[in-house]
């Protein structure tokens, strides 16, 4: 039986970790590599970096911390932000991301996603959906819309229909997160992963609003996610790693518990 | 000294850095005739069959493949490179190597929450011993993801079973010739101990 997956998200600005709250105020909280290192060897399941980096002359930094990540650990890490093009995907698989993550850019033009499916294959292609419940309306019929800019900015898109048509273009996994539970550690949005999950055959990673084991286990059986997300739960020492699968693991959900 | 064999199908560079890793030199070649004077082979691999196929065709790799194979060389074919090895794979109606008997097929589910592709840990169980599987244990964890998997005909070419839904092959073997669905370079240690096994096999699948 398939376990479900502990990701770790980190988010890294200019080669070094930042944690963000409601994506505003980061601050750097150390060295990317030496924290993969870490919960590689206290059985985390898989890695997300994901770049934050502003300006452009410094996004290359990106490309030499997942050179020394992937020559130190040995379980499947993604990195996302700020791929426009098959190009940025390619680079990012060469340095040695098993997966490579799209969002903004893929919202701005969907055909990202199918030319980075046919470039790496779908099963390395993630789409990663920033997400806010609104109003349900004729145009937003599930109330949740796509937004980009760390949720400033309102795209008029349907989530769901986004995630379903995210599949068709070769999605091989996606990423929902919730931008109204994004740093609150209140717990998922359960209601949208449930939908999303229900609604696409491709695994559904939860991510947003994660602050007590009990929440990961909400969203992985009533939220139906197959893999959930944690970022500060393990990265200020609170949790770690080893200890929330155990909890799962003792709650019932099958985990990989030994590495 | 272990050659990996580059054709297209994938980060081969993850299965070079695991190599460097367990402490093994590597090479990563695209020639047919580094491939034929290797002392042992990898055949890595994501993507799809038909594109390995294609570029193994093209490059005369297929033929060197079957070399290897009967030559005696140890070899590992790792996903992709596990399925090409059978006779025929259901993705794209594509002709494979036919080195061992068998195709590779698609999963057929029941349960609609059950995903494709079938991607991450999942439990092996060893269903008759090899050498490069010593040591592993029933329940131990491997990284899986594919949509495909090996369905040998010959039950002695069946090394490991993993689950989804039901039992699915995910290794086999014959003589020389290991082959794992999962990805042992990003399986964490159970993972770098095989291609630890692998790196000093002398080919003997009874040993």
């Amino acid at each position: 039986m398939l376990s479900k997956r502990l990701i770790a998200c980190l988010d890294v600005r200019e080669g070094k970790l930042a944690k963000s709250v409601k994506f505003v105020n980061t601050r750097d909280i150390g060295d990317p590599v030496e924290k993969a290192i870490e919960y590689y060897r206290d059985g985390l399941d898989e890695l997300v970096f994901y770049d934050i980096t502003a300006s452009s002359d410094k996004r290359n930094i990106i490309i030499e911390t997942v050179e020394q990540v992937a020559k130190n650990i040995f379980i499947p890490f993604s990195v996302g932000g700020g791929i426009r093009s098959v190009a940025d995907a390619t680079k990012l698989r060469m340095a040695g991301a098993e997966k490579i993550n799209v969002n903004t850019a893929a919202v701005k033009r969907k055909e990202l996603i199918s030319e980075c499916a046919y470039a790496v294959g779908s099963q390395s292609t993630i789409l990663s959906m920033d997400i806010k419940k609104v109003e349900k309306s004729s145009e937003i019929p599930s109330g949740y819309e796509i937004v980009i800019n760390g949720g400033r900015t309102p795209m008029g898109i349907d989530a769901l229909q986004w995630a379903i048509d995210g599949e068709k273009l070769g999605a091989g996994e996606l990423v929902v997160n919730s931008i109204d539970a994004d740093g609150t550690k209140e717990g998922y949005e359960i209601n949208l992963t449930r939908m999303i999950a229900e609604a696409v055959s491709i695994p559904v990673i939860a991510s947003g609003g994660a602050g007590k084991p009990e929440h990961l286990y909400q969203v992985l059986t009533e939220g139906k996610a197959d893999a959930a997300l944690v970022a500060s739960m393990v990265h200020y020492g609170e949790y770690t790693c080893s200890e929330l699968k155990t909890y799962l693991h003792n709650r019932g959900i099958k985990m990989r518990m030994r590495y | 000294m272990i050659t990996i064999v580059d054709y297209n199908a994938g980060n081969i560079r993850s299965v070079q850095r695991a190599c460097n890793e367990v402490g093994v030199d590597s090479v990563i070649t695209q020639d047919p005739d580094l491939v034929l004077k290797a002392e042992r082979v990898i055949f890595p691999g994501v993507g799809a069959a038909a594109s390995a196929m294609d570029t193994l065709n093209k490059t005369g790799l297929d033929q060197a493949f079957r070399e290897v194979v009967e030559k005696g060389i140890p070899s590992l074919g790792i996903c992709i490179g596990c399925q090409i090895i059978l006779d025929h794979s259901e993705e794209s109606d594509t002709p494979c190597l036919g080195i061992i008997p068998g195709n590779t097929v698609r999963f057929k589910l029941n349960d609609p929450t059950l995903k494709i592709p079938h991607i991450g840990w999942n439990e092996i169980k060893v269903t008759r011993p090899h050498p490069l599987l010593k040591g592993v244990e029933d329940g131990d964890e491997f990284y899986f993801v594919h949509s495909y998997y090996p369905d040998p005909s010959d039950e002695m070419n069946r090394y490991a079973e993993s689950d989804y839904e039901s039992a699915f092959c995910c290794a086999l073997g014959q003589d020389n010739l290991f082959a794992t669905q999962f990805h042992p370079e990003k399986s964490g240690r159970f993972g770098l101990e095989l291609l630890t096994r692998f790196a000093s096999w002398d080919g003997n699948p009874d040993a």
